[in-house]
């Protein structure tokens, strides 16, 4: 089982590739929107790549609950179990 | 029973010529952002669009298309009387019968070539491409015209900011005929009707008119469409058909010189081009930049430019990959003219 620095350290490399930001600013606390700048369309091209990553679905309702990299990997936790 | 005679089709087909129509007005992002509360910036991050062509009164779809038509098909090497089927791929062309190709054919002079509408929305042109190229193998036809054509501001809402800042206006044509090797790949084509409602036209005509015991609206049933959704499939599952069309052509990534999706958003483009992992050699059109989305123009537009500006030559082997409303898909490859 990934453990959530695993989990986390991947997505950081996922958001990093879809819309260039520093993986180490990707951090559990971080807010994708207001501190990331990660838009809808990129928090789609995001999503799309952490179902293939981490062999989970994320429906389209769910993705607006997650707001922070922690909630996005908080949820791939529980959807893993 | 009688044996009928078989038809007698050329063995392969082949992109002969390709033409282009783009609307005399340029639209920057000045002009459509106080109507949708938006700005230059916002738009051009959310789609890659600085300026886009509208139509003017005189430029019909009729006149568009007859424009680009005349210009594929000297180049094509042709006269207009040889071309014997036109087909004309479309969703705003108002008068809903007749077909506007008889139109077209007629004004072009063709000698009475066959002639009908398909729709398909913006997947319509790499639907002619696929039909275009079986006709000529078939036998139906020896030189067929291919047209895209959208006149999209006549059922544009300027107000609704999911679309006022997308859609263009504009015309590409393409010549089809018999070809002594393979010119067009096989089409992989397809339709998810589940998704019927992501993109389409906001009202029945019906609904406009009314009834008697019903009011109809009076408004022109404008075009919607569901933004991320749209995104996510055209990213993603439209970069599967980019790959499948690939494998039925027999070329690999490395192989490919030109890509040319349907010119929908330029985030599309590049989640694309992310997604179907194309190397940093293969070409890439760009063309919704400065023209909008044409929906079914908008392939041959960028083709022709890319041919003009000499990023596509003759001989190259390019991904063609159409999709939209519908859900309606097709993909192609093609050899450049």
């Amino acid at each position: 089982m990934a453990t959530t620095e695993e989990i986390r350290a991947d997505l950081a490399e996922i958001v990093n590739e879809v819309a260039g930001i520093d993986a180490d600013d990707v951090q559990l606390d971080k807010s994708f929107v207001d501190d990331l700048d990660v838009d809808s369309l990129s928090m789609v091209e995001v999503v799309v790549a952490a179902e293939e990553k981490f062999g989970v679905t994320i429906p389209d309702d769910e993705v607006k609950n997650l707001k922070t990299v922690g909630d996005a990997v908080a949820f791939i936790e529980r959807a893993q179990d | 029973m009688s044996a009928l005679a078989p038809a007698p089709g050329a063995t392969h087909a082949a992109v002969l010529g390709i033409g282009a129509y783009r609307p005399e007005r340029l639209v920057p992002n000045s002009e459509v952002v106080d109507a949708i509360d938006s700005s230059d910036e916002w738009i051009q991050q959310r789609s890659g669009i600085r300026t886009r062509r509208w139509a003017g009164p005189e430029e019909s779809v009729q006149m568009m298309s007859v424009a680009a038509s005349r210009i594929a098909i000297e180049r094509a090497g042709l006269d207009a009387r040889q071309i014997d089927c036109v087909i004309v791929a479309t969703v705003s062309h108002l008068l809903q019968t007749p077909a506007v190709a008889t139109a077209i054919a007629h004004e072009l002079g063709t000698e009475q070539a066959a002639a009908f509408d398909i729709s398909a929305a913006c997947a319509g042109f790499c639907h002619g491409i696929a039909m275009a190229s079986d006709l000529v193998r078939g036998g139906s036809a020896r030189y067929v015209l291919v047209i895209g054509v959208e006149r999209l501001t006549d059922i544009l809402d300027l107000t609704d900011r999911g679309t006022a800042f997308i859609f263009a206006d504009g015309a590409g044509a393409a010549v089809v005929g018999p070809s002594d090797t393979p010119g067009i790949a096989p089409v992989v084509w397809g339709s998810d009707g589940e998704q019927f409602d992501l993109i389409r036209q906001r009202e029945d005509w019906r609904d406009v008119v009314g009834s008697d015991d019903r009011p109809g609206s009076g408004v022109m049933p404008h075009l919607v469409m569901q933004g991320n959704p749209v995104f996510r499939w055209a990213s993603f599952a439209m970069a599967k058909i980019g790959q499948q069309a690939l494998d039925r052509a027999g070329v690999s990534l490395d192989d490919l010189d030109v890509f040319v999706p349907h010119q929908a958003n330029m985030r599309i483009i590049d989640a694309m081009a992310r997604s179907m992992k194309l190397p940093e050699h293969v070409r890439i059109a760009r063309d919704i930049a400065d023209q909008g989305n044409t929906s079914a123009a908008s392939i041959p537009l960028a083709l022709d430019r890319m041919i003009e500006e000499g990023e596509a030559r003759s001989g190259d082997t390019a991904l063609l990959i159409a999709f939209g409303a519908g859900l309606a898909y097709a993909a192609q490859v093609i050899t450049i003219p």
